[in-house]
């Protein structure tokens, strides 16, 4: 166990790592030079006024009108992605960890606030699965990895509630928790989850040509 | 008889899709599918595909969607989930069934208006993405035939009806006898150099509504003004190559369309109101060509006509009295953001306004644009039964007592006039010309 243990918080998270940040560098210049070479007017219509602009009015709820639309969903989406956030970078234990092994440490959450971040961003995938079941057009769009996916992301935080409780397993489950965020960490960049760093750019882009050309609002 | 359309709907046969399958095999659509991914797919139709996570957001702002009962397969991530997703996951392996359904749900389903990219909240353009797919079926041969023919004829003529050069001359010439009979003296300047502008329209003006011509003619004579319009090819603004996929004739159609107005040495391109014309020339005809923006400055009717009220130019004797309804066209409030200047006008020459509701950037589209109408009669009443909601928007706007309908944009109406006639709504329906020429003051009139 003692081994598995080194091994997941040792190597493997470097792997992650190295997966996570390489693999956002390597997805944002390789686009960058393919849309350079088959997309130049990307380059001539981008506007950074008009993509913030965009970029700000679909990143709080409310601001949109389709946000409007669906006033459930918009929050439940919003505590979520803060959650999904905040929780693991300002969280206690992370710290120690990192402070530990690299003498650094930052501002950290309180362990009640954690605890029920972590749930609610259990609950909002929760949320998510009823609804990727049961509104026919996400069903329809929904292919097995779509579940996949979301099981991806909900794994850390659940391996990581319960490990913090202690529950029975819980040697077992703090393995799990780290192997499940290893592998979520590097899955991001090349699947879907991407949109963590290319919302920017498509919202972005959507924006400008929106703003600059067409003169018109786009949320 | 509702219950007969819809199984009739799964039995649309279109020889354009299917003479041109017959010599498809899976092999040659690999191949053609290669190639054109190689030269031309790239980060935004990667990244449009593949980042969509499937949240369903975009479902209600699609017409076809809500029309359809919220049918799955008409939302617009649906769309792309059967048709480029599928392509790019088997790398282009797929069957000559699967490409005949691929070109029927990007020619036929999809507007192209651009409305789910403002409920995206991703901003993922699917109708770029659905134009990627028609470009592929343009390369495949497999095109609706009706849009297909029109794209032959901006190839042979340089313009979208088959009207051939003295033929435009002459319908120039004979509207403005027509006109000389009201309005004495009235000239409809042709190849004028050095005029203030070239007024520019699509090629079914002269063919089915030449009395936009006449109308325009009479306006611009009473606001004393210095225009002219081409004798030569290159008088079309419309381009239904654009919506083929077709992006070499586009480029073409578009080169000389610009290139007739540098001839006359005019000031800017002025247009007649059209929605898809105006999205050729000012964002995809130009970008093909490689300007950044028109070479020429464009000008679209609604803004023009907003410059002549704004400036007195035209004076109203009366407002139109009967209540009023308005349609925001895509190309040119998604496309333009004119919607503003679209109200001053409208409440400049009517008296009761009604609005749609929703309108401005979110209205719905009429479900003709982006070269659907054109795809001719087969697909009809897959059309117009794939917009219930306008036809309720018009309903609901009647209710509250418009009796009129205005659409300054060709697809629009033809859009708008089928809806409106399908489900007995009783509307009229009218261009800003047809209220403005009804309304204004003509000072010259010698009838």
């Amino acid at each position: 166990m003692h081994a598995i243990y080194n091994f997941v918080s040792g190597p493997l998270a470097w792997v992650a790592f190295i997966l996570f940040f390489g693999g956002i560098l390597y997805q944002l210049i390789s686009r960058a030079i393919m849309a350079k070479k088959k997309d130049a007017f990307i380059y001539e219509y981008w506007s950074f006024y008009h993509a913030f602009r965009s970029i700000l009015h679909w990143i709080f709820p409310f601001a949109s009108t389709n946000s409007r639309n669906r006033p459930v969903l918009s929050v439940v989406t919003f505590i979520f992605h803060i959650c999904i956030f905040v929780a693991p970078i300002f969280l206690f234990a992370h710290i120690t960890l990192i402070n530990e092994a690299f003498n650094v440490s930052w501002w950290f959450l309180p362990d009640g606030v954690a605890d029920i971040m972590t749930l609610l961003v259990i609950g909002a995938c929760i949320f998510f699965l009823i609804r990727r079941l049961t509104q026919p057009d996400v069903k329809f769009l929904s292919n097995a990895w779509d579940y996949v996916l979301l099981a991806l992301v909900a794994a850390p935080f659940v391996t990581g509630y319960w490990a913090y409780h202690q529950w029975p397993g819980n040697q077992l489950v703090t393995i799990l928790h780290m192997l499940s965020a290893e592998i979520l960490l590097a899955i991001i960049p090349f699947t879907k989850l991407n949109h963590m760093f290319l919302f920017f750019f498509t919202r972005g882009y959507m924006g400008s040509e929106f703003g600059a050309v067409r003169f018109a609002r786009d949320w | 008889m509702n219950d007969e359309a819809a199984v009739d709907k799964n039995k649309i046969y279109d020889e354009g899709i299917e003479k041109g399958a017959e010599k498809l095999t899976p092999e040659i659509i690999q191949n053609v599918y290669r190639k054109m991914v190689d030269a031309e797919g790239g980060a935004r139709l990667k990244t449009y595909v593949e980042t969509c996570v499937s949240c369903g957001l975009c479902s209600e702002a699609c017409h076809f969607y809500l029309s359809n009962d919220k049918d799955p397969r008409f939302s617009p991530a649906g769309k792309v989930k059967q048709t480029m997703a599928v392509l790019m996951k088997k790398k282009g392996r797929v069957s000559v069934d699967f490409m005949k359904r691929a070109s029927e749900i990007a020619s036929t389903e999809c507007n192209l208006c651009k409305r789910c990219a403002m409920y995206c909240p991703f901003g993922l353009d699917v109708a770029y993405v659905m134009l990627f797919v028609r470009r592929l079926c343009h390369k495949l041969g497999i095109s609706p035939q009706y849009i297909q023919d029109t794209a032959h004829s901006h190839s042979v003529t340089y313009n979208q009806m088959w009207v051939k050069e003295d033929e435009w001359v002459d319908s120039l010439q004979w509207q403005e006898e027509e006109a000389q009979e009201e309005i004495e003296g009235l000239r409809i300047p042709i190849e004028k150099e050095g005029a203030d502008f070239m007024y520019s329209v699509i090629g079914p003006e002269p063919k089915f509504r030449a009395q936009l011509i006449y109308q325009a003619a009479v306006i611009f004579n009473a606001a004393g003004l210095n225009w002219t319009m081409p004798a030569t090819p290159g008088w079309d603004n419309s381009d239904m190559a654009m919506y083929t996929g077709d992006n070499e004739i586009m480029a073409r159609t578009k080169r000389l369309h610009f290139e007739t107005a540098m001839r006359l040495k005019v000031k800017r391109i002025v247009m007649g109101e059209c929605g898809h014309a105006f999205r050729s020339i000012y964002d995809m005809g130009n970008r093909a060509l490689g300007w950044r923006m028109p070479p020429v400055e464009v000008t679209h009717s609604i803004e023009f006509f907003y410059e002549l009220l704004k400036a007195g130019k035209i004076k109203i004797a009366q407002k139109y009295q009967p209540t009023v309804t308005i349609h925001d066209p895509c190309n040119v409030i998604r496309g333009r953001g004119l919607h503003e200047m679209l109200r001053y006008v409208v409440h400049a020459i009517c008296e009761n306004v009604e609005e749609m509701h929703p309108n401005r950037e979110h209205n719905f589209c009429c479900a003709a644009g982006g070269g659907v109408i054109n795809c001719g009669p087969p697909w009809k009443m897959k059309r117009v039964d794939g917009n219930k909601v306008k036809a309720q928007q018009l309903f609901d706007a009647k209710s509250r007592g418009a009796e009129t309908c205005v659409a300054p944009c060709h697809n629009c109406h033809g859009g708008l006039e089928d809806i409106i006639h399908h489900n007995e709504i009783g509307m009229d329906l009218k261009f800003l010309g047809d209220i403005i020429y009804e309304v204004m003051e003509k000072p010259e009139s010698v009838l």
